[in-house]
């Protein structure tokens, strides 16, 4: 080596040293850049990022209430709450959503519908949230799931308890049903009550009382990992139970009542006259309420919709009907009260009434006429020429404030969801709405309960319980109250001027509607009668023909123009234990065998050891 | 440096009797102690980022145990003997490489992966060592200023196994292998405004990268680096989980095996490429801190070994191998801490993996053969 390349050499050593300083202040500086950075996280974000760390992991679950149960007067059982199994996905935690779909198809029975109807919910779910593709799984389909559950990401088996109808053919329209909450409904629901809760009150009772039938959620803040597995709760803050509901309502009487109007389209309800409890209401035809826990599928949806007989419809609270001859005792009443007729009012039926200046016959239904008649009479063969004559003496003013005081006119006020009012009309009233002056001809067929007058199967039977309580008027209960104490207060809401003679001769009237030959429900009601009863009858004609019926079904299309037959009732006059109304669409004849196999069911039920026998679950799908 | 030496004499020199054990064993008692230190901080670690995995751990062990024999095998090779096998390895090292495009195992799309019966390595990781040693032993003996011949040569040392390890596809290994080469390249006399002209063609270069070279996973992970909330349950989210396991430790930490994040399986790769933030969650700042002057220590006593180095081989391939490892260290941390793109580089000596380890702990051998050669000199005189 010689010098020259030894000094080059040591002049390569410093420049490599050189170069390692340098080195070392970059990496100084960006040593720092880290430290600064961990401090930055650390100390300065600590708090927000700490925060972060604490969302994921601490999640708050939370415990749907169980909802209240529903219960008929001798505590059976209308609506429960059973355990299911449903096959949920959360569509965020899913990877591949076809596979999962073809995969879980291979195991189970799913068809397009399902999958259609789930990709529409998963379209309309809350992010990470369980959307139900197959509810109610079986023992087996449960196990054939669970084994390949490890392979299927984001699919569940959620067992939650699933609302029942055990008799839910029977109590269709008064317990109603819950269903799934859609879109609207959840826009005016509170979130912190449902959390939790995927059904809501639809119809009926389970409507009404939702409120009192939720309960309180609680919630669990428990520890998950990423997984979304939850690893060890931290706090538990139980649910509250929904109430539990008693209604008035009997299984039996229900059943009895459903049974009557089996392949008929029409209502009935049963009220005990003493307190307003609903004995029994019922819409026919009816339908199973269970179908739509889990939601119904289309087809069957449109089935129901599309139904000639309308079974979604309820009657028995929505069906305005004309009253038509059932009005007669209020008019009558009417009459009394405000003295336009005293209790011995008689005239002769030549068949007919005229209005003065006006040759226009309103005819009597019997078209010679019914000769010499009084009020118990006029009553008893329904004769119209007389309630023609009383109503126009009666203006009809005072025939509107009257109806109103009997309750028609406005909703009951019973508990139940959805009740339409019905209507009394009044000139007023035609002014407003028709813009038309009313004519005296509208007044003559108020009188009997046509024209305009509409009202509903518990609009008469509410109206009709004040007769048989001589002037006391309760309000229509379908659930009891909830202690003894408050059931011992039920009083009257008002009570109608009272004068025994202007009931008596009414009620007679009524029961010889029933009890004599001339009586137009005498032949209907049957022999046999153990009981008293007071009645009273009605054919309203059918103005309106249901719009969805094709030309073709001309048959069907004759049916439905007959007339529909109503009749109200109550028994035994001495003590009345039921006040019975009943209307049966295009059937004239139907509602007073009815009324009488419901009346009977009732009054006699201890008498009649067959009806005691019968257990709650006898039959389930009449 | 005169002070020090005579330290050195008096402390290695002044007692009688035979030399010590360290000495026999041409072992660097003050790197080997740290190294020691920690291997000892990573094991604790990994324990609570394995979720408690005595399996993993005892691995890790063995890893570390294999990289210190290794260590003291290669710090009683003269480093000389290294400078003439050089070219051989490095040889060897493409070879593997190719292999492992041809045969290799894989893992997430990428091949990394040799098998050999018992157990499998990764040869990029070992290219980060072989690739210093070939470029220095190609410098070593060229003069100042570099020839144009001599940097295109040693350029094409350096990319030629980039390319490879790029294409299993590795780019965060690749761009490692090719800094420790420019390492070299750089403490070897690269002028100036080549460096200069070098830093002003990356822009351009970056471009052809993104346009020809990377592949949509990689490019994914630049993307979500600039804005991970765009996709906080996809790619975005092993960034956002870092900044909270970090962030959430504060300044003591959540204690150890305390942290939520990892151990609720919110962290991933908590026991590889993001064990930092476990160490972060569950030790706080003070845990980076006192991780940061263990690793402080380690540099420094590498850059006094490159300092003092005898030869320019020596030098260069001391100084290469402690700058390399502060890349790793820095990438590592820059990368968890989102500061840096995700890049798949462990952090040294901390994340699991054996064949790092191995040849981590190989560099360091090299180093103290470094030292070892001064020390063989002063003791001539």
């Amino acid at each position: 080596m010689t010098p020259n390349t030894l000094k080059d050499r040591s002049e390569e050593y410093r420049s490599i040293r050189l170069r390692i300083w340098c080195a070392v202040s970059l990496m100084l500086i960006m040593a720092s850049g880290l430290v600064v950075r961990a401090f930055f996280l650390q100390v300065v974000h600590h708090a927000d990022l700490k925060t972060q760390s604490e969302g994921n992991r601490i999640h708050l679950q939370t415990d749907p209430p169980v909802r209240g149960l529903i219960y008929d007067r001798t505590g059976r059982i209308l609506a429960e709450n059973r355990p299911g199994y449903t096959l949920t996905l959360i569509p965020e935690r899913v990877e591949d959503m076809e596979w999962t779909l073809q995969q879980i198809g291979q195991l189970l029975d799913l068809g397009d519908k399902d999958i259609e109807r789930f990709r529409k919910r998963a379209r309309q779910a809350r992010p990470f949230n369980d959307v139900p593709l197959i509810t109610r799984l079986n023992q087996q389909e449960i196990a054939l799931i669970s084994v390949n559950l490890h392979r299927l990401p984001g699919v569940n088996i959620e067992a939650r308890l699933l609302r029942h109808y055990p008799h839910s053919r029977i109590t269709t329209h008064t317990t109603g049903y819950v269903g799934r909450i859609n879109d609207r409904e959840l826009q005016h629901l509170d979130p912190a009550l449902y959390s939790g809760t995927n059904v809501v009150g639809k119809t009926g009772i389970e409507r009404f009382y939702e409120k009192a039938l939720l309960g309180k959620p609680g919630y669990r803040e428990v520890e998950s990992n990423a997984h979304g597995r939850v690893l060890r709760v931290l706090r538990h803050v139980p649910s509250v139970p929904g109430r539990d509901l008693s209604l008035y309502l009997d299984l039996d009487l229900q059943k009895t009542a459903v049974r009557a109007l089996k392949d008929k389209r029409g209502a009935l309800v049963a009220l005990d006259p003493k307190t307003g409890g609903v004995l029994a209401l019922v819409s026919s035809p009816t339908y199973d309420t269970n179908l739509f826990v889990t939601g119904i599928s289309q087809t069957a949806y449109d089935a129901l919709r599309n139904d000639i007989n309308r079974p979604l419809f309820n009657r028995a609270i929505m069906g305005e009907y004309p009253p038509a001859s059932t009005i007669k005792p209020f008019v009558a009443l009417a009459a009394l009260h405000s003295g336009t007729i005293t209790t011995d009012y008689t005239i002769f039926d030549q068949g007919y009434f005229q209005l003065p200046g006006d040759d226009h016959r309103y005819r009597n239904w019997k078209r010679n006429g019914d000769g010499w008649t009084d009020l118990p009479t006029s009553i008893a063969r329904s004769n119209d020429t007389y309630y023609y004559n009383v109503a126009v003496q009666m203006g009809i003013e005072s025939l509107h404030d009257y109806m109103k005081l009997f309750g028609l006119g406005r909703v009951s006020g019973l508990d139940i969801a959805s009740e339409r009012p019905g209507l009394v009309p009044s000139p007023e009233w035609k002014k407003r709405t028709r813009g038309q002056p009313w004519y005296p001809g509208e007044t003559v067929i108020t009188g009997i309960g046509q024209g305009y007058l509409l009202t509903t199967p518990l609009q008469l039977a509410v109206a009709t319980s004040i007769i048989a309580n001589r002037g006391k008027v309760f309000q229509p209960r379908l659930v009891q109250p909830a202690s003894t104490a408050q059931s011992g207060a039920i009083k009257p809401i008002a009570e109608l001027q009272k004068d025994d003679a202007y009931w008596d001769i009414v009620i007679r009237g009524m029961r010889d509607t029933v009890s004599r030959p001339i009586g137009t429900a005498f032949r209907r009601i049957g022999k046999g009668l153990e009981y008293s009863v007071a009645g009273k009858t009605g054919t309203a004609q059918v103005v309106e023909i249901p719009r969805d019926i094709q030309e073709e079904k001309q048959r069907v299309l004759d049916e439905f123009h007959r007339d529909h037959g109503l009749f109200v009732a109550f028994a035994p006059i001495k003590d009345p234990q039921i006040v019975v109304a009943v209307i049966v669409e295009n059937n004239a004849n139907a509602p007073v065998p009815v009324a009488r196999r419901v009346m009977d069911a009732w009054l006699l039920r201890n008498s009649n050891p067959a009806n005691a026998r019968k257990g709650p679950d006898s039959d389930k799908g009449s | 440096m005169e002070r020090d030496f005579r330290n050195r004499l008096s402390r290695e020199w002044s007692l009688e009797g035979p030399p010590s054990l360290a000495y026999r064993l041409r072992l660097d008692l003050a790197l080997m102690s740290m190294l020691l230190l920690l291997c000892m901080a990573g094991l604790l670690v990994l324990y609570s980022a394995s979720s408690k995995n005595m399996d993993i751990v005892t691995r890790q062990v063995l890893s570390i145990s294999a990289g210190f024999a290794a260590m003291l095998l290669i710090a009683r090779v003269p480093v000389r003997y290294l400078q003439w096998l050089s070219p051989l390895i490095y040889t060897g090292g493409l070879a593997l490489l190719l292999a492992v495009l041809v045969t290799g195992h894989g893992a997430k799309g990428a091949q990394r992966w040799i098998a050999l019966p018992g157990f499998r390595f990764q040869p990029s990781e070992i290219m980060k060592l072989v690739m210093p040693l070939m470029v220095a032993a190609w410098l070593c003996p060229k003069t100042l200023p570099l020839k144009w011949s001599d940097i295109i040569v040693s350029l094409g040392i350096i990319v030629l196994p980039t390319v490879l390890i790029a294409r299993q596809p590795d780019l965060g290994t690749a761009l490692l292998v090719a800094v420790s080469g420019f390492f070299v390249l750089l403490l070897a006399g690269l002028g100036w405004r080549l460096i200069l002209g070098a830093l002003l063609m990356a822009l351009p270069s970056a471009w052809a990268m993104w346009n020809f070279f990377m592949r949509d996973y990689q490019k994914q992970r630049v993307l979500t680096f600039l804005s991970p909330e765009t996709d906080p349950w996809g790619a975005g989210w092993n960034i956002i989980q870092s900044r909270i396991a970090i962030g959430s430790g504060g300044i003591d930490g959540k204690g150890w095996l305390m942290g939520t994040q990892s151990h609720l399986d919110f962290l991933p790769e908590s026991h590889t490429d993001f064990i930092i933030a476990v160490l972060a969650e569950e030790f706080g700042l003070i845990g980076i801190l006192v991780l940061l002057v263990i690793y402080g220590m380690i540099i420094g006593r590498g850059i006094y070994i490159a300092l003092s180095a005898q030869n320019r081989f020596s030098g260069l391939i001391a100084g290469s191998i402690i700058l390399t490892f502060f890349v790793y260290i820095f990438v590592n941390i820059g990368m968890v801490a989102g500061l840096l793109p995700v890049v798949g580089v462990p952090l040294p000596l901390i994340s699991r993996g054996g064949t790092s380890v191995v040849t981590l702990l190989l560099g360091f051998g090299i180093l103290m053969s470094v030292h070892n050669a001064r020390d063989s000199r002063i003791r001539l005189e």
